[in-house]
């Protein structure tokens, strides 16, 4: 918990905005960020009230579908003892001030909870004390309703709106004068809360990035090279400027390395509507120069890659040994799996609206990070972070692509050049071709197995061209994306190495919703029902056996993770309680077992919180597979919307039917085959799982994460079913290469 | 000099005729709440009402809506919401919400033409629109709550 501090002396309230105003600037930026800025006051505003009784709330996290610019502003005003209906939500600007804005990694709600909670609490207790010295009675008779303080004995009401101008001169509070809600006397969180937004999503009114405009703005359609790296050697203009609508022709520079969030260079078509640039574009004739990415075949990679699985790796974890048990002799089983890239294909493709003028940028973005977008664009036109206004957007889905804020710089720069506000729109085919992708990996599994048929030795290894080539390109090993499910595997396992081994990057990699989780859990959860059709063993049975008895897993956490480990340490206990809620929730013990119809389960923890899914599949004679049902038991924490929490994870299980069934980039000499959504497929109503029913386990424990921690389990879930209604065991994604029949 | 009615206003456009109605609402006509997704009739997201029917606004050209009337999200209800808007509130279908107007639209079509729909009947009618953030499951309820609705 942050503390609260008492640091009215340094000027921690201040003065309303306007008049009558109520603002509150609360200490609820990261401790780190706040420690360099010890003694300089820095206003951060969350919370204002208004004269007229409106509470407006900064939303400083960016909303891509996963509800945070609801959830963590309604924490916020329920510890205010808000009244909903009178807050209004305001979109912040990208600034450090804030702290972390970088909507990623699940960590919204859990990364802000108590700090909004603490901010509201403040203000509701400023507010109180402002009425009771109005009333000349004792604060310990004045109670709260929504945006409102009573006295008890006389039952006389003040709203918030008319003491907001007085609290605004009242001292900050000292902490211990600070009473937190108790959970029982929470108004909104762990009710269902509607999205902010919904009403303007409803009505066509809500503004995304594409919706952006400047006035006077043109418009801009970008060819990039279709090798990562290529420079623009020669080009011919003349049929693109033909076209109605264009006016002009921008060449722009290649990133030198690392490419990072730097623009990919290419020949920028300027013109007066987006269908007249697209157009304009479709004429231009470009010689692109060599690029030593362009060797780059996703096919005979998968050849290195796996002949790097085989091969001892980097160790990432150890426990007892798994080689002297292996050499043992007895039975031994080894499995390789292997998945594909992938792309993000979010609805809204990459766009931005930016205008550069006197040495200061202006931009609109659907961004996941404004912050970024300030360090991108100023990096690139040598000008300073704070002089790049980020207005962020709603972002028609992110999933992580929208961490990169590549088309946000190419604005700024065309805007430079043309000296007027530029809208930058990427294509559909722009945004599957030039994707920050989703990895591709191989992997090895290899274990050891007892006389009870559980193992006594289990080896992982794991490899894949890292997120970390994307800022240094000679970077092989993965870093981050071991405790994204691979060097904390939950199992009760007395012999466990996990490894790494090193794969280059020739395209540029990035992080896709659950990120390592996707082909770590694929693995570990394939693995371990091979293992249970082995020892001859219902699978869920096996699963519970290898979680084994309740206990806080041990784990090695590097230096950045120790406070999140303490605070969340891998409980087996919860593991266990989600895998036997969805065993009885899908009624796994009295499942159908009959050829063509099967049930599989898989658990992972990712982001902190704790799933398990069951995905029951039919395949027809022709070998077409349809998923009928879907159960998912999640242990999330504390949570603030289970309504949300139920629409992120029946999302998860359609994101997860296209990663599992369908979807897969490839590349031949550097350039990604695939283009639109004819050949990059994505599930669909009639191919998605006709139904989804979510099981939420109540928890007091703090919240974690909900956007990504779905998506895991599901593919294994499917592909383990599949292995049950056909006896096929298919160890690639997507399914769609696989043949049932 | 094309002449059309956008949500029962009287417009001309003398811009390129085989500009695509899509980008004719979003650039020229200033209504956003049409959305481009893929250009090719694959996703859905740009659907409107051409003459009443649902057509993807990203493949009909100017030049193929002379004196047809278009309706868009923007102007699907002159009184309140449309009781698929409605539906598509008490059940709290969006998530990211991008595709969210090219699905109100293909639904509200499919009503139009058929008050009772089965699941069948809305897996066809649905299936051209994509929803990345993955909320088919809620838009199939939410359908057949409007249709109880419009009963």
């Amino acid at each position: 918990m942050n503390a609260i501090q008492n640091v009215s002396r340094r000027g921690f309230l201040r003065a309303g905005v306007a008049a009558g105003a109520f603002v509150l600037a609360a200490r609820v930026i990261p401790e780190p960020l706040w420690a360099e800025e010890t003694g300089v006051f820095n206003p951060d505003l969350f919370l204002s009230i208004s004269s007229d009784n409106t509470v407006t709330i900064i939303a400083a996290r960016s909303e891509m579908g996963c509800g945070s610019r609801t959830s963590v502003p309604l924490v916020l005003a329920d510890e205010l003892d808000a009244d909903w209906s009178k807050v209004k939500i305001q979109q912040a600007l990208g600034d450090k001030k804030y702290g972390d804005q970088d909507t990623d990694g699940s960590h919204s709600v859990r990364g802000f909870f108590d700090q909004m909670r603490v901010t509201g609490a403040t203000a509701r207790t400023m507010l109180v004390m402002a009425a009771a010295q109005q009333w000349s009675v004792p604060i310990a008779e004045c109670f709260t309703e929504p945006n409102l303080v009573v006295h008890k004995p006389t039952g006389k009401k003040l709203t918030y709106g008319e003491l907001a101008a007085a609290a605004a001169k009242l001292p900050v509070p000292a902490k211990e004068t600070v009473t937190l809600k108790k959970r029982s006397e929470w108004r909104y969180i762990g009710k269902d809360t509607a999205m902010y937004d919904l009403p303007d999503i409803v009505t066509g009114k809500a503004v995304f990035g594409m919706d952006a405009k400047m006035p006077g703005m043109v418009y801009a359609s970008i060819e990039h090279p279709p090798v990562l790296g290529q420079k623009v050697n020669t080009y011919d203009d003349k049929a693109a400027l033909q076209v109605k609508g264009v006016r002009q022709t921008v060449a722009l520079d290649t990133f030198k390395p690392p490419h990072a969030f730097q623009p990919l260079g290419g020949v920028a078509v300027i013109a007066d509507n987006t269908w007249a640039a697209f157009q304009g574009r479709r004429a231009l004739k470009i010689e692109w120069s060599t690029s030593p990415n362009s060797v780059y075949n996703s096919a005979e990679f998968r050849k290195t890659l796996e002949a790097t699985a085989r091969q001892p790796g980097k160790v990432v974890r150890n426990v007892g040994d798994v080689d002297a048990e292996f050499a043992k002799g007895g039975k031994i089983v080894e499995a390789e799996y292997y998945t594909p890239h992938l792309a993000h294909a979010s609805m809204e493709t990459p766009v931005a609206v930016a205008s550069y003028r006197d040495g200061k940028v202006e931009t609109w973005a659907p961004s996941q990070s404004p912050q970024a977008v300030q360090g991108t664009v100023a990096g690139l036109l040598g000008i300073k972070p704070e002089d790049v206004t980020c207005h962020v957007t709603l972002l028609g889905g992110g999933f992580g692509r929208k961490s990169k804020p590549d088309q946000v710089a190419e604005a700024a720069v065309l805007s430079k050049k043309l000296g007027k506000p530029v809208k930058v729109v990427w294509s559909r085919e722009d945004d599957i071709r030039f994707d920050y992708f989703h990895s591709v990996a191989a992997l090895y599994m290899k274990a050891a197995i007892g006389n009870d048929g559980m193992p006594t030795a289990w080896l992982q290894r794991t490899v894949y061209p890292p997120i970390a080539s994307t800022f240094d390109p000679l970077a092989t090993y993965a870093t981050d994306e071991m405790s994204l499910g691979w060097n904390n595997l939950p199992y009760n396992i007395p012999n466990h190495r996990s490894e790494n081994g090193a794969a280059k990057a020739y395209v540029r990699i990035g992080w896709l919703r659950s990120v390592a989780n996707i082909y770590h859990s694929f693995a570990i959860n394939s693995f371990a029902d091979e293992l249970a059709v082995a020892a001859g063993k219902d699978p869920l049975e096996y699963l519970l056996q290898l979680i084994g008895p309740p206990r806080i897993v041990p784990l090695e956490y590097r230096k950045e993770e120790a406070e999140e480990g303490k605070k969340y340490p891998l409980e087996t206990a919860r593991l266990r309680k989600v895998v036997e809620v969805v065993a009885e929730k899908s009624n796994w013990a009295k499942r159908p077992r009959q050829k063509g119809r099967g049930f599989g389960i898989a658990a992972h923890r990712s982001f902190l919180t704790y799933v398990a899914t069951v995905v029951e599949i039919e395949v027809d004679s022709q070998g077409q597979v349809t998923i009928p049902n879907v159960w998912t038991a999640v242990d999330a924490g504390t949570v603030v919307s289970p309504d949300n929490i139920r629409n992120q994870f029946e999302g998860a299980a359609a994101f997860g039917t296209s990663l599992a069934l369908i979807s897969e980039i490839t590349v031949t000499n550097g350039v990604v085959n695939q283009t639109n959504f004819h050949d990059y497929q994505l599930a669909r109503m009639n191919n998605a799982p006709r139904h989804t029913s979510v099981y939420i386990v109540e928890s007091d424990a703090p919240p974690a994460g909900v956007g990504e921690p779905g998506l895991p389990p599901f593919a294994p879930a499917l592909y383990n079913a599949v292995f049950a209604a056909t006896g096929k065991r298919i160890r690639e994604l997507p399914l769609s290469k696989a043949n049932l029949v | 000099m094309i002449q059309l009615k956008v949500n029962g206003v009287e417009k001309t456009f003398d811009g390129d005729p085989d500009m695509p109605l899509l980008w004719y609402l979003r650039d020229v006509a200033e209504l956003t709440g049409t959305k481009f997704g893929c250009g090719m009739a694959l996703c859905g997201a740009c659907t409107v009402h051409l003459d009443g029917k649902a057509v993807r606004s990203c493949s009909v050209a100017m030049r193929e809506v002379t004196g047809k009337s278009v309706t868009t999200i923007e102007g699907i209800s002159s009184k309140g919401l449309h009781p698929v808007q409605k539906a598509w509130m008490e059940i709290k279908v969006p998530q990211c919400g991008y595709c969210q107007p090219g699905q109100i639209m293909q639904a509200i079509a499919l009503l139009n033409e058929n008050r009772t729909p089965s699941d069948k009947d809305i897996d066809s009618a649905m299936e051209g629109n994509l929803c990345r953030c993955g909320t088919y499951q809620r838009i199939r309820s939410a359908i057949h709550q409007a249709a109880k609705e419009l009963a």
